[in-house]
């Protein structure tokens, strides 16, 4: 890892005009230190921020000049005081000046590292860049950049920039803007990327907070024919980063054990299906494979023997109409063909391939193995990635097709065919198509609102930010999603209020014939915690097919009237188990639904119906368990939705726990009964 | 393949919808008949080899393909095989002249087994001595094997309801006048009687269809009899005669492919504004296929096994039960979190899909995908095609987020128009979802080797070659989905013949190989030359190779001098003395290495690995 380590300056501009997303700034950078913390524990880390009101650094005493540039934290490993001093950020009162800190971050990097650690090195520069630069003592400002960036070069350095820009800008200098954006183009066209970012959701994606070092897939030749062969190289493009593995964790050791190590250990054990008993080691297990009714057992030897060993090589199968690929047919996260680095030829044969098929709308569908003795090959299409940027080659993007087998051909009624009240009518099409142009993630004008390429993980933030919370305070809460990260998750307020008008003449013109059964299940279903809706839906599902294969109405749309009877009848089946299950399940499914449904406590006799007959049930088939959790989980929904008035009804109705005494299996004891819907919150 | 994690969620039933909900049933059953008249024996007809086979054998060789695939495309369907015009009779209502063929530990209509398959593929040796051919229909009896055969398929398919099965009688026959050897009334009469039995069990429910075979010189004419049987009139007996012979051939060419039913992924609400909000059915379309699941099996029982998961805590050996809690290890100290808690996290919004706005096509690059993408249609109808049609028709998709509680993520939902083909619906109407990366999926390989020069682009010339190349190797009509997984075909394949212990596992044609013939091309292979001179120049031959070898050189250069280096230092040692007195020990790892590397053995691991591993090797 260490070998590995990453040398990073962060140069930030605090400045007066960069105030409004500093609280942005301080959130990104946090991130940047919290991974660190977890994926790059060796990797070190400065701090400089620009525009202080103060000045220190070492420039300024050694050579003097480099005012109200401050050196937050020298170039060290990463630690908890890092985060702190990201968390907060001093508000400066002065200029900023871009170019006098990134010469002072350079100079920590070739003070620290001198000639090492080439090509790990990175300076990373948040600003706005609409404050002028000071004029050099000797030379151009032009000359003076140049300078720079070949001293960059010379210790292998890399630089990122992020430029704030907000759309309503200050009245700031055009004249200034347009020199410093020459300026940092001369930076960063010579040694790395620089992006704009126009609002606070863009700013916190557009940091790249982890560096991974990327790995190719595949080297070697990408065969047109046997004639023609291309050296490239194939690196994931896209590869959806995961939350860290969190580890098991045991409490079993005791509190005195300073040595403990806490760990969990999985234990996997075979048994014979008809012989519980008995267990059979790992190594006497052979693989089965369903073959209609009966399993076929394939040992791994013989399946080596046999199996699909394709020869490892990319080859061209042929191009075809670019809308002969559908884009929901791309299968898995992408990768990126380049032709091999250094090849200038191979470079040129990619680069006239992807122009001339992004001319004439053409992909290209290839066949891969990536590696040898791989066991399958991937079929895939090569569409042309034109690069816009003079020192980047061309290449390729690559994404996995679909077998035939992977293919599944349902058939959907056709839209034309459908009934004339489910057809828009003029208005109504009208309606939608406003709504879809105006409400615009892309305006013509502006920025694209929420870039994949600059919005960040809004679920990954939270995670990152409740560690640094809990390192602090052990108990604290989850903290809510950020606010700026809402703008993910939720539509924007602004947008949604510019366009008013259109979106409540799209409500007005489709008056929504609701269908009030389906809403209600569904919002069960995702409302229930998440463990005990699993096993739910797979009894309602049990339940369902039966129906349908044996009673298709008798019992399926319960009557409010009748509830209780009809409950009581399915009970009394003897035909299959199954009934009773679909029984205590339609019936707590009919009492949630009650409960939700309730108005100032108007379905609550029926709810109390419901309950004593349910808990009649669980008593006469001996699952006192079934009521017992049933009745705990519905005080708990209670109290979330604020219905603690239900929970006394109940309680006054003299409902409760099915306590040992009334039924042996039960593991309440008599005691306790009534106390749950009384003292639980 | 990746369990879907939205499965959970399972099916739902919404009467409501039924109209959307166009029931399909589950399961198909279906008998076989097969004429084993002595006519089918004596008429032959030409095979895919050249060969000539006897119409029974054509019959034969399809079912038994047929029930190959079925048996991996949907094991669950449940089949029968029933002879007519047989010697022998066995079937339940001891009717004469039908036979119906089984193997043990199988009902007479259940699953296919490869019992069955192996049997059946047999059955034509033992035909004669065991069930045996003869005409069921002679004059001066009033036997009648057409309808008892009938009559007893409808009794095979009495087994459960038509609404959950689709119940079928496919009837093999080169006999297109089965009553003509009979006259007068009792002609009329039994075929009466007979087209009674068909309509009958068509009222039932059943389908009959109808396989014929024709004689070399005499077609077999539907319109003597069984145009009655099956209820065909005009223009559909017209087109009978072609789609018998398209549907012998769909039944010989059938690709294994495992079925899925179409079931909903999930239902999801999707938000749109202003307090408006529709049902979405979402359902997957195109998702990996993975060979099946594996059993696992006692190798010495070839019994089921059950994996049993315990944890331990590994500082008391505690069995532990309670769901764990979760650690990070952060600034050198264990946070802890439950795991209701790390749902929560991953709770950023409702469950819902929720609109965020609308972009152009143009903005959805083609690296922004993650996974396979989901298609969706929908309960309330109107808003979504009113919405499906602006959308196709500004060439606009929508942005959304979907609140998934384990992958809360952004979506693309781009409309899909639906195409449709003489032969079908190839797509369907809906909106399909697509995953899109966030910022920290999306990875800058694009800039990881720029260097500090302009990066050299393709001159006019040369992209013009490499057009005239594009439109030389043009694949017309390529679809997605034309290509069969070669892995998974050849899965099958060795799974079927270990499954019916066939000796030689066939071959499996891997059809994503290129058309080399098609790249021989004269007209190809100029526009290759041409491209290839002109980017790479005339004489780039020796640099190819060169460059070729330079590339293996880098690797295989290494791994040489290291073989040679080790062939050279082994021979500094006496090994075998080195073991037996134990001293392999003292030697050095780097030393040890010599002599692994001489016999082609791994040199990874500790000291002692390597030890052990050099007197396995001795055979110490």
């Amino acid at each position: 890892m260490a070998r590995n380590k990453e040398s990073l300056v962060l140069l930030i501009e605090v400045g007066p005009s960069m105030h409004g997303v500093l609280p942005e700034v301080e959130k990104v950078c946090c991130l940047l230190a919290e991974k660190k913390l977890i994926y790059g524990k060796y990797d070190e880390v400065g701090v400089v921020a620009f525009g202080t009101t103060d000045t220190k650094n070492d420039l300024t005493v050694e050579v003097g000049g480099y005012e109200n540039v401050t050196v937050l934290r020298d170039i060290k490993v990463v630690d908890g005081a890092l985060v702190d001093v990201l968390h907060q950020l001093p508000r400066g009162s002065a200029r900023g000046d871009f170019l006098d800190a990134v010469v002072v971050g350079m100079d920590m990097m070739i003070k620290k590292y001198k000639e090492t650690n080439k090509g790990k090195k990175r300076l990373c520069l948040i600003t706005n860049a609409v404050t002028p630069t000071r004029l050099p003592y000797e030379g151009t400002k032009e000359d003076q950049v140049k300078t720079v960036a070949a001293q960059m070069m010379a210790h292998g350095m890399k630089m990122d920039c992020v430029v704030v820009r907000a759309q309503k800008d200050w009245d700031v200098d055009k004249k200034i803007v347009e020199e410093n954006d020459f300026l940092l183009g001369l930076l960063s066209n010579k040694s790395s990327s620089k992006v704009y970012v126009g609002n606070a959701t863009s700013l916190l994606g557009a940091l790249r907070t982890r560096n991974i070092t990327p790995v190719t897939t595949y080297r070697g030749d990408f065969e047109l024919s046997y004639i023609m062969k291309i050296k490239v190289w194939v690196y994931k493009k896209t590869c959806e980063e995961k939350f860290p593995t969190l580890k098991k964790y045991s409490d079993k050791a005791p509190p005195t054990d300073k040595f403990a190590s806490h760990e969990i250990k999985v234990d996997y054990e075979y048994r014979s299906i008809e012989d519980p008993k008995r267990v059979v080691p790992p190594e006497q297990r052979i693989k089965g494979y369903r073959y209609g009714p009966q399993v076929v057992p394939i040992s791994s030897a013989e399946w080596e023997a046999v199996k699909f060993k394709p020869e490892k090589g990319l080859k061209l199968l042929g191009f075809t109409d670019a809308s002969n690929i559908m884009r929901h047919y791309y299968m898995k996260d992408v990768n990126l063909f380049i032709a091999e680095p250094g090849n200038t030829k191979a470079i040129l044969a990619i680069s006239a391939l992807a122009r001339a098929m992004k001319e004439m709308n053409k992909v290209a569908i290839v066949r891969c193995v990536w590696r040898q003795g791989q066991t399958n090959v991937v079929i895939g299409v090569l569409t042309p990635n034109v690069s816009a940027k003079d020192s980047v080659p061309d290449s390729f993007y690559f994404n996995v097709l679909p077998f035939a087998e992977d293919v599944r051909e349902f058939q959907f009624p056709s839209f034309s065919n459908l009934p004339s009240s489910m057809q828009p009518n003029e208005q109504q099409q009208d309606a939608a198509d406003k709504l879809v142009q105006m409400l615009d993630l892309a305006p013509a004008d502006g920025e694209e609102v929420l870039p994949p390429d600059l919005t960040p993980n809004p679920a990954l933030e939270r995670f990152y930010r409740s560690l640094e919370l809990r390192s602090k305070d052990p108990s604290a809460n989850i903290p809510q999603i950020d606010e700026t990260l809402k703008r993910i998750t939720e539509p924007d307020p602004e947008l949604l209020h510019q366009n008013t008008a259109v979106i409540e003449e799209f409500c007005r013109s489709f008056e929504l014939k609701e269908n009030p059964k389906l809403k209600k299940s569904s919002r069960r279903i995702r409302e229930k915690p998440t463990g005990s809706s699993e096993d739910g839906e797979g009894v309602a599902a049990a339940g369902q097919a039966m129906d349908a294969a044996e009673y298709p109405s008798q019992v399926k749309v319960e009557q409010d009237s009748n509830t209780v009877q009809e409950f009581e009848a399915m009970m009394s089946r003897r035909d299959s188990p199954d009934w009773v299950r679909k029984a205590f399940q339609s019936m707590k499914d009919k009492i949630y639904n009650l409960v939700e449904d309730s108005v100032e406590g108007d379905t609550y006799q029926k709810i109390l119906e419901c309950l004593v007959a349910l808990r009649k049930g669980c008593i006469c088939k001996q699952e006192p368990e079934q009521f017992n959790d049933f009745l705990r989980h519905l005080n708990k929904f209670c109290h979330e939705r604020h219905l603690d008035s239900l929970s006394d009804f109940l309680a006054s109705n003299n409902v409760m726990l099915i306590s040992k005494s009334e039924e042996p299996e039960s593991n309440v004891p008599e005691t306790e009964a009534r106390v749950l819907l009384l003292k639980e919150p | 393949m990746d369990i879907d994690p939205e499965d959970v969620f399972g099916d739902e039933d919404d009467p409501e919808n039924e109209f959307y909900q166009e029931r399909d049933a589950t399961k198909e059953f279906l008998v076989y008949l097969v004429d084993a008249s002595p006519k089918m024996f004596s008429t032959t007809c030409p095979s895919e080899d050249q060969k000539y086979v006897s119409h029974f054998e054509a019959a034969i060789s399809c079912i038994s393909v047929s029930l190959k695939t079925q048996i991996i495309n949907r094991s669950y369907d449940e089949v029968a095989i029933c002879f007519f015009n047989a010697k022998e009779k066995k079937n339940l209502q001891d009717l004469t002249g039908v036979y119906v063929f089984n193997v043990p530990e199988r009902e007479d209509l259940d699953r296919p087994t490869a019992r069955l398959i192996k049997e059946f593929d047999r059955v034509q040796e033992s035909f004669s001595k065991q069930i045996g051919s003869k005409y069921g229909i002679l004059p001066g009896t009033r036997d009648n094997s057409l309808y008892n055969a009938l009559w007893a398929a409808q009794a095979l398919l009495r087994k459960g309801s038509t609404k959950t099965a689709d119940k079928r009688i496919l009837l093999f026959t080169n006999e297109d006048d089965p009553f003509g050897n009979m006259k007068g009334v009792t002609k009329l009469d039994m075929m009466r009687t007979t087209i009674q039995r068909a309509k009958d069990a068509q009222d039932l429910g059943i389908s009959i269809e109808l396989l014929p075979f024709s004689k070399p010189d005499d077609d077999f004419n539907v319109s003597t009899f069984y145009a009655d049987l099956l209820g065909l009139e005009g223009t559909n007996l017209a087109e009978f005669k072609a789609l018998a012979v398209e549907r012998f051939e769909d039944i010989k060419d059938q690709l294994r492919k495992r079925m899925f039913r179409k079931r909903k992924v999930r239902r999801i609400n999707f938000i749109i504004a202003g307090g408006k909000s529709i049902e979405l059915n979402t359902y997957a379309v195109v998702r990996p296929t993975n060979p099946g699941n594996i059993t696992w099996l006692d190798s010495v029982t070839n019994l089921p096994l059950k994996a049993e998961r315990s944890f331990f805590c590994s500082d008391t050996g505690a069995l532990l039960q309670d769901p764990p809690k979760y650690i990070q290890t952060y600034k050198s100290e264990n946070i802890m979190f439950t795991a209701d808690e790390v749902s929560e996290i991953k709770r950023v919004s409702t469950g819902h899909l929720r609109l965020l706005g609308f972009k152009p096509l143009s903005c959805l690059k083609d690296y922004h995908n993650l996974r396979p993408s989901t298609f969706e249609v929908v309960g309330s109808t109107c808003i979504f095609i009113a919405l499906h049609r602006s959308m196709l028709r500004l060439k606009r998709f929508a942005v959304a987020f979907y609140g998934n509680s384990t992958h809360p993520q952004l979506v693309a939902l781009i409309a899909q128009d639906e195409i449709m083909s003489p032969s079908g619906q190839i797509e369907p109407p809906g909106m399909h979802m697509i995953y899109l990366p966030y910022s920290d999926d999306i990875r800058p390989i694009e800039e990881f080797h720029t260097d500090t020069n302009l990066a050299p682009r393709a001159s006019e010339d040369q992209i013009k070659s490499a057009s005239s190349l594009l439109k030389r190797i043009d694949l017309k009509n390529f679809s997605v989905c034309q290509f069969a997984n070669p892995a998974l075909q050849k899965h099958y394949a060795v799974l079927q013949a270990l499954a019916l212990d066939e000796d030689d596992i066939p071959d499996v044609k891997d059809e994503t190989l290129p058309d080399e013939e098609g790249l021989a091309r004269p007209g190809v292979v100029k526009a290759l030359e041409e491209l290839k001179i002109c980017v790479y120049g005339e004489n780039f031959k020796q640099e190819d190779d060169t460059m070729g070898s330079q590339k293996t050189s880098e690797t295989s250069n290494k791994r040489k001098a290291v073989a040679d280096n080790a062939t050279k230092e082994y021979a500094n040692y006496d090994w075998p003395k080195l073991a037996d007195n134990g001293q392999l020990k003292e030697l050095t790892v780097s030393e040890l290495k010599h002599y692994l590397n001489v016999h082609n053995l791994p040199v990874g691991g500790k000291k002692e690995a390597l030890i052990s591993r050099i007197l396995t090797q001795m055979g110490k």
